[in-house]
């Protein structure tokens, strides 16, 4: 249906001094703590599959240690796994020389740090220009882009200072910059924004994805937050101990999780908050959706549930942006989602 | 019985057979080759002979005036430069004005050797734990190898003069430097690192635009250690036929002269506290980024 862009093929790492026999080891079944006590290695990743579809941001979440950081890291090969495939719009990256690899870096992909990890000795300007630098582009050159992108993040009249006088949020914004800057079709973000304040967060969250709106990156976002992933993924994938639990809409992952670890994930989300009109409506064919109550497509239902009540509809008719009617949702089925 | 009183010993006879060989070896090896490593080292003894003279020849004035210069370069601190300049005329005044050009011609060029050598043994060690385990001990040995005993082969190779005296300096000299460039580099936060890595960094770009401007504050402390341990070498190197403030100490300790002792001591305490500060403040004001008010 859609492009993939990255297509992560049963990709396994194995920490320790012979991976390759672990590996022998793992595929018989045998699991992270049995690796770790009898075979003495961590078990990394697990046999995890991923289509990423091209211009979308794609949520890979987990707790710590369920090695999310360590899947991100494959995508631009800072950690090379012991077995399995990875396709950047169908090339084998696994395959580039070290040369290959280095331009795939510096002109594919982009990544934004959990703690940001910005030069202490550089400026802010000189951290944003940093990957076009190492690229030896022309002064000019670098100096625009850089003060667009500055200036995009909402950071201008900080280009002359030092990272350590900015905030823990303006230094993550640095980070956001400079990977903009770059210019590249992949944005990895590794737990980007969990290092701030909750406020923050929500600021940082909501400048991704205005600039997604305009930029229509794909984006590959690891957290441990839920509601973040819920808020900003196109699709959700979940970790356990190195192994995917389940991947797919966020929709579905609330709605339909497939293992008592994910359930247990999101019992305690507020599904008001994070379910749009959209992802529970019924297609619309054809009936008659004009006497419904008219909402928005992506409305949440925190946002038109009063109006439900006080009104009481006999149904709710979903709406486009263009006043299209798309779809109907029924007060039954409204309840339906909102008790389980 | 014995066997608990006595430690087995090599019979007499065959340990002197043993020291007598490795001598006899040496000076064959000194014989052939003593010209050709001494040819090597030309160029070194020029530029010292060449910057000896310079600094004695100049007039005082200027002279000081140059040193209070890099002391305000070096430390943007006005007690400093006034400091400097009063130590300068106090020594001249005293007659130890020769003698501390020649110790400072030869620190300077014992340091910028240690510099040069060191600073890229320090990255080489950096780079890989075998050539880290490898080079460590050597460097221990040069610290705790009293300088008299190195000393020898120095001499029956190159003989008496500057440049074994300026090897001599070296040698104990420059392990601070290699051990703390490579340290300064291993420190060097993981994770900027990685994020240079992200962004497509050859390893040339990664070690010159990161890990050295990181480690440079700890690299500096490595110079500044050197210089002291340079100064330190100076009475030492000024037995085996160095200029400067070591040979009057030399003479003050066979003829007891406690004056000329105190005197020299002394301006060798001047010179070190001056080279100390000024490359204590320089290498401050290089981590001036990690200050909150500057800007």
């Amino acid at each position: 249906m859609s492009d993939i862009k990255i297509k992560i093929d049963s990709l396994y790492k194995i920490f320790g001094k012979n991976p390759k026999e672990a590996l022998e080891h793992v595929k018989q079944g045998v699991g992270k703590d049995e690796l770790l006590e009898k075979h003495n290695h961590v078990l990394g990743l697990s046999d995890i599959n991923i289509d990423i579809v091209d211009k979308s941001i794609q949520v890979i979440m987990g707790l710590s240690g369920s090695g999310k950081s360590t899947l991100i890291r494959h995508i631009n090969r800072l950690i090379e796994p012991t077995a399995g495939n990875l396709f950047v719009e169908g090339s084998d990256v696994l395959k580039y020389d070290e040369n290959t690899l280095r331009e795939f870096r510096r002109t594919r992909t982009a990544m934004v740090f959990q703690r940001f990890a910005l030069m202490p000795h550089m400026t802010i300007l000189k951290n944003v220009s940093l990957g076009l630098e190492l690229q030896g582009k022309e002064e000019e050159e670098i100096r625009n882009s850089a003060m667009k992108w500055i200036e995009k993040v909402g950071l201008n009249g900080y280009e002359d200072r030092y990272p350590q006088h900015l905030s823990g949020g303006m230094q993550q914004r640095v980070g956001l910059a400079r990977a903009l800057t770059n210019d590249t079709d992949i944005l990895l973000m590794d737990e980007a924004f969990s290092a701030l304040d909750p406020l923050i967060r929500k600021d940082m969250q909501d400048i991704l994805l205005n600039l997604q709106e305009e930029l229509h990156k794909t984006v590959v976002f690891i957290t441990h937050d839920l509601d973040e992933a819920l808020k900003i993924g196109d699709r959700i994938a979940i970790l356990k101990d190195g192994i995917m639990d389940q991947e797919g809409l966020p929709v579905d992952i609330l709605l339909n999780p497939k293992t008592e670890y994910v359930s247990n994930f999101v019992e305690d989300v507020n599904r008001s908050r994070v379910l749009k009109a959209k992802h529970i409506m019924k297609k619309a064919n054809g009936t008659d959706l004009s006497k419904g109550m008219p909402v928005n497509e992506n409305d949440f239902i925190e946002s038109f549930i009063d109006k439900v009540v006080a009104e009481k509809p006999e149904f709710i008719v979903v709406q486009d942006s263009n006043k299209n009617n798309i779809g109907s949702l029924s007060t039954k089925r409204l309840s339906e989602v909102l008790k389980k | 019985m014995s066997f608990f009183n006595e430690i087995p010993e090599m019979g007499r006879e065959s340990l002197r057979d043993l020291k007598k060989g490795i001598d006899l070896n040496f000076k064959e090896f000194s014989r052939s080759y003593g010209d050709g490593i001494e040819n090597f080292f030309d160029p070194l003894l020029m530029f010292l002979v060449w910057l000896e003279k310079l600094l004695v020849n100049s007039p005082w004035p200027l002279v000081i005036l140059v040193l209070a210069g890099l002391a305000w370069i070096g430390s943007r601190n006005l007690k400093l430069v006034a400091g400097t300049i009063v130590s300068f005329m106090v020594i001249g005044y005293f007659g130890m004005w020769e003698d501390t050009m020649s110790t400072i011609a030869i620190i300077s060029v014992a340091t910028l050797v240690c510099i040069v050598v060191g600073i890229p043994l320090g990255i080489l060690m950096s780079r890989s734990r075998k050539i880290e385990a490898g080079i460590t001990p050597i460097l221990d040995v040069m610290q705790t190898v009293p300088s008299f005993v190195y000393l020898i082969p120095i001499i029956m190779l190159l003989g008496i003069g500057k440049v074994p005296g300026l090897i001599a300096v070296c040698i104990y000299a420059i392990p601070p430097i290699v051990r703390l460039t490579n340290l300064g580099i291993r420190e060097v936060d993981k994770e900027c690192l990685e994020a240079v890595d992200s962004f497509g960094a050859t390893s040339w770009q990664r070690l010159t635009r990161v890990q050295m401007p990181l480690a440079l504050p700890t690299i500096f402390a490595g110079v500044n250690q050197t210089i002291m341990m340079a100064l330190a070498m100076v009475v030492i190197a000024s037995m085996i036929g160095v200029k400067g403030l070591g040979v009057p100490v030399l003479r003050a300790v066979s003829n007891q002269y406690l004056a000329l002792g105190m005197l020299n001591g002394l301006a060798i305490v001047a010179l070190a506290i001056i080279f100390d500060r000024v490359s204590q403040q320089y290498g401050k004001r290089l981590q001036k980024h990690r200050e909150g008010r500057n800007l």
